[in-house]
Order: C-alpha cells, then structure tokens, then sequence
C-alpha cells in the first residue's frame, strides 16, 4: 500500500479530474436507469394499486405476488431478462424493467395503503358534493395519499440507485462501472480512487433523488404546511 | 429458454464432476455462506436491538445503522475484498469468504437492528404498564412481554436480511467465490447464456425457499395472540379471550363478529416489504 502514487482513498477528487468525461457519462447514465423504472413503475403500481384498495378480495393475492417477486435477487432478474424480452445481454433495457418490476412490487402496496388512509369524511363530503368517482379520486383522495405514496417512492429511489450499480458486473454501465474499474486495478495492491468515488457519488445521488421527492411531496401538498405552522 | 432447460436438465450439472462442483454442491455452499452471515449479524444486532429498544437509549445508533442501507452493496463488497483480502495468506477460499462475510454481515445488520429495536419500541404503552403494573421486573418484561410481541417485525427484519444476503452472496461470485453466483458469471464469461440464465433461475428458487422457510418458523414461534391466526376450530369465545389479552380495546366489527379478528397492525415499515400475512 503506498499512498505516493495515488492509490489513497482520498484520492478520489484527483481520480475524478483525471476521467472527468468519463465519470460523469456514467453519473448521468446511473440516473436515468435509477429514475425511469420509478417514475414507470408508479404509472403502473397506481391503477393495481387502486383495484387493490377498491376490491378487498383483490388485496391479499395482490400483495403476495408482489411479496414474491421482491424476493428474487435482482442480479437474477436483470440475468433472466433476456429470455424474457428477447433482448441483447447488454441492453439496459433488462435493468430498466428488472427494476420497475421491483418498483411495481414495492408500490402496489403503498398505494393501496395510502389510499385506505384517506379520511373517511373526506371521501364522504366528496360524494356528497356530487363527485363522480373519477373526480374523487383525482381531486380528493390521490392528493391525500401522496404523503404515504412518496414514503413508498422514496425507498424504491434510494434502493434502485443501489441496485442499479449492480447490473455493472454483467457489463452495463453506469456508476457501478468505477467499484470494476477499482477491482480490476487491484491485481498488486489496492487501488481505492474509482471505489470510494462510485460509492460517494452513488450515496450522493441517492440523497439527491431523495430530497427531491421530499421536496416535490411538499409542493404538492400545501396544506401540510399550513397545518404545522399552526 | 431452451439452453437453459437443457442447462438445467443436465444430470452431470447437478452432480458435478471432478474438477467443477455441481449446483448442489453450490447451492449448499450459497447457504452456508448465507447462514455465516445472518448468524454473525443476528448475535450481534438482535440483542442490542432488544436492549436499545427496552431502554431507548442510543436510538442514534440505529439511525446509523440504517444509514449503511444506503450504500451500494456491490461497492461495500468490492471496497472490503479489495482492503481486506491482500491481509489474507494462503490459497484457500479464505481470501474471497473473509471479505465477503465481512460485507454481508454489514448488510444484514441493520435490518435486523433497526426491525428488533422498532418491534420492541413499538409495544403498546398499555401493555407494557401493565406488565409492570403486575409486578414483572425489567427483564421479565422484556423477555415475557416485549420479545414475544415484538416477533413479527423482528422476523421481518430476518427474513429482508436473508433475502438481502442471499442476493448479495451471488454477486459475490464475481469477486471469486463459490456459490450459485459461480454459474451466472461463469456463464457470461463463457457466453453460455442457458448456463447465466439457469443459474439465476435457482438463486431465484433458493431465496424463495429461504424465505418459505423462514416464514414457516415464523409461524412456529410467533404466539398466535400477537399474530391473530387462529384455527378454525377454535371457538369464537377463546379467539376473543386470547386477543383481549393482548389488545386491550375490543376487536371491531359488532357482536356478530363471524371473521377472525384482525391482523396485529405492525406498524407499515415500507423498508421491509417482505412481511407476508397468512390469512386463516
């Protein structure tokens, strides 16, 4: 280990001048391949997620698929996809629909969670304004949900940023690419730069996305605030 | 499809010969190598998650904890072999087992603090006075009436962090070691996709089967008035007995109440996702 030749964990701000370029292709593609399969996975978690809360027979085989398909490992899936899709090995495509498959899992719940969680009055006062169920559902109950629904986002975020860099090892890149890259160049001694910068970068991303679902939530719901400050 | 159909039809795969181990062989190994960690990590989080949650003192500790849920797992296992294996002498599986136990435990510790410490925090305020109330010492409380009715997320938290671990033993493969990873990467190595595919099949069967297991033990251990399982036979009188004492509001629903009671409501920890109810 000598730290002279810039193989220190410190080194990373100079491991990341040096690839620069690359380095931030690899962010940018570990973002979309983080984000896409959440903001799908939610378009498709909300409709199932709904007949869930609206069907009470609907629930349990519901939630038991979806506990089952949480199980598989995700290098499994991302591995299986091929044979699925009939995709390349290399597509990123696999990683985009391994994940939102564990996004839809993970949802599904959440949403008919959340929207148990609706005040009953609410729902009650709607209908009788005159609501049709299309319209309750849009105006009163979705925007009351979004607190409990953002909890769920925020966990399939933060778990998909982790989960993504592990499609790196089959060969897909993004931030994963630097943990294979300080791997490969480990063969003598340990060369920590590309490692702890992917893992930092990839802890910072991960809060990134993190805030801006906090923060998205609270715009949408105002009268969160208003209540607190009283 | 068909490769691995064929891959995994293939009597002399599951056998192995006698230069490559057969998938049994690496199945058991995968297990092992998952019971090392859960083991390590369960001696070493389930007790202080117990007593964090009795005293709730150094709750801080369990934040950290879930801090580490953050970190990317492939990056913590590549970051540990490559500090850890050059300390290793010797040819053995040592150099590529040491490091990576030492990432797994690291995974499946904070699932398990973090689900024991909120199980046991999150026992009813009623219960618990009245545990003391009867005169039950610290201890006895603890172990009488926080632990048993903390076992539901406690297991949950067990059973999120076999499944982690289980997933992470696999890419652990691609730093060297043994286990059904072996095949997946072997196999894109090779190009022999039936090989990958099929691998990755039964790391899928494995983790659910552990995870089968698991909730089966589940059901052995957890005391059928916390659960609120019952069997069909029992009378409608002892079901209501037996969730009285644990809840001490009445079930809802009325007099007429045909339906088995309620789930004991666990609070929706979203992080662990995998808490299953069987109904009936």
């Amino acid at each position: 280990m000598n730290s002279d030749n810039g193989s220190a964990p410190w080194d990373l701000f100079g491991y990341f001048a040096d690839h620069r370029a690359d380095v931030l292709a690899l962010l940018w593609a570990h973002t979309w391949l983080s984000v896409l399969p959440v903001v799908i996975g939610l378009l498709v978690a909300f409709p199932i997620g709904w007949l869930a809360r609206r069907y009470r027979w609907a629930y349990p085989p519901i939630v038991s698929v979806s506990g089952l398909l949480y199980t598989i490992p995700s290098l499994a899936l991302f591995v299986v996809m091929p044979t699925l899709l009939g995709t390349q090995i290399l597509d990123p495509v696999n990683v985009v629909v391994a994940l939102t498959i564990y996004t839809v899992a993970l949802l599904v719940r959440v949403v008919a969670d959340g929207l148990a969680a609706v005040p009953e009055d609410a729902v009650q006062a709607a209908t009788a304004m005159g609501f049709t169920r299309l319209q309750r559902l849009r105006t009163v109950e979705l925007p009351l949900a979004i607190p409990v629904i953002a909890a769920g986002l925020r966990v399939a975020m933060v778990a998909n940023v982790s989960l993504v860099a592990i499609a790196a090892t089959i060969g897909i890149p993004q931030l994963g690419q630097l943990f294979i890259t300080g791997f490969q160049l480990s063969v003598t001694g340990p060369y920590y730069p590309p490692i702890v910068l992917g893992i930092v970068l990839s802890v910072a991303l991960a809060l990134l996305l993190d805030r801006s679902i906090v923060l998205g939530a609270r715009l949408l719901t105002p009268w969160q605030r208003v209540s607190a400050a009283r | 499809m068909n490769d691995m159909l064929l891959w995994l039809n293939d009597p002399q795969n599951w056998t192995g010969t006698r230069v490559t181990p057969g998938i049994v062989e690496q199945a058991s190994a995968h297990l092992a190598y998952t019971a090392i960690a859960l083991s390590i990590a369960g001696v070493i989080a389930f007790p202080l998650g117990l007593v964090l949650g009795h005293t709730g003192r150094a709750s801080w500790l369990v934040s950290v904890a879930n801090g580490l849920r953050a970190l990317p797992t492939v990056g913590l296992l590549i970051l540990l072999y490559v500090m850890v294996s050059p300390l290793i002498s010797g040819r053995g599986n040592a150099v590529y087992l040491v490091p990576t136990e030492i990432a797994l435990v690291l995974l499946a510790l904070p699932a398990i603090l973090a689900n024991t410490y909120a199980g046991v925090r999150n026992v009813s305020p009623d219960v618990r006075d009245a545990a003391r109330g009867m005169g039950m010492t610290g201890r006895q409380v603890l172990f009488r009436v926080e632990l048993p009715n903390a076992l539901p997320l406690v297991f949950s938290g067990l059973r999120s962090a076999a499944l982690q671990v289980i997933a992470t033993a696999t890419i652990a493969a691609y730093v060297g070691l043994g286990g059904l990873g072996r095949y997946v990467y072997d196999g894109l190595a090779s190009r022999d996709f039936g090989q990958m595919a099929g691998g990755a099949v039964l790391v899928a069967a494995l983790a659910l089967l552990v995870d089968l297991a698991l909730s089966l033990l589940q059901r052995a251990a957890v005391s059928r008035g916390v659960s609120g399982r019952f069997s069909r036979r029992t009378t409608r009188d002892s079901r209501a007995a037996a969730v009285t004492v644990v809840r001490p509001e009445p079930p809802r629903g009325g007099p007429d109440g045909g339906r088995p009671p309620r789930q004991a409501t666990t609070p929706a920890s979203a992080l662990t996702p995998s808490g299953d109810h069987p109904s009936g």
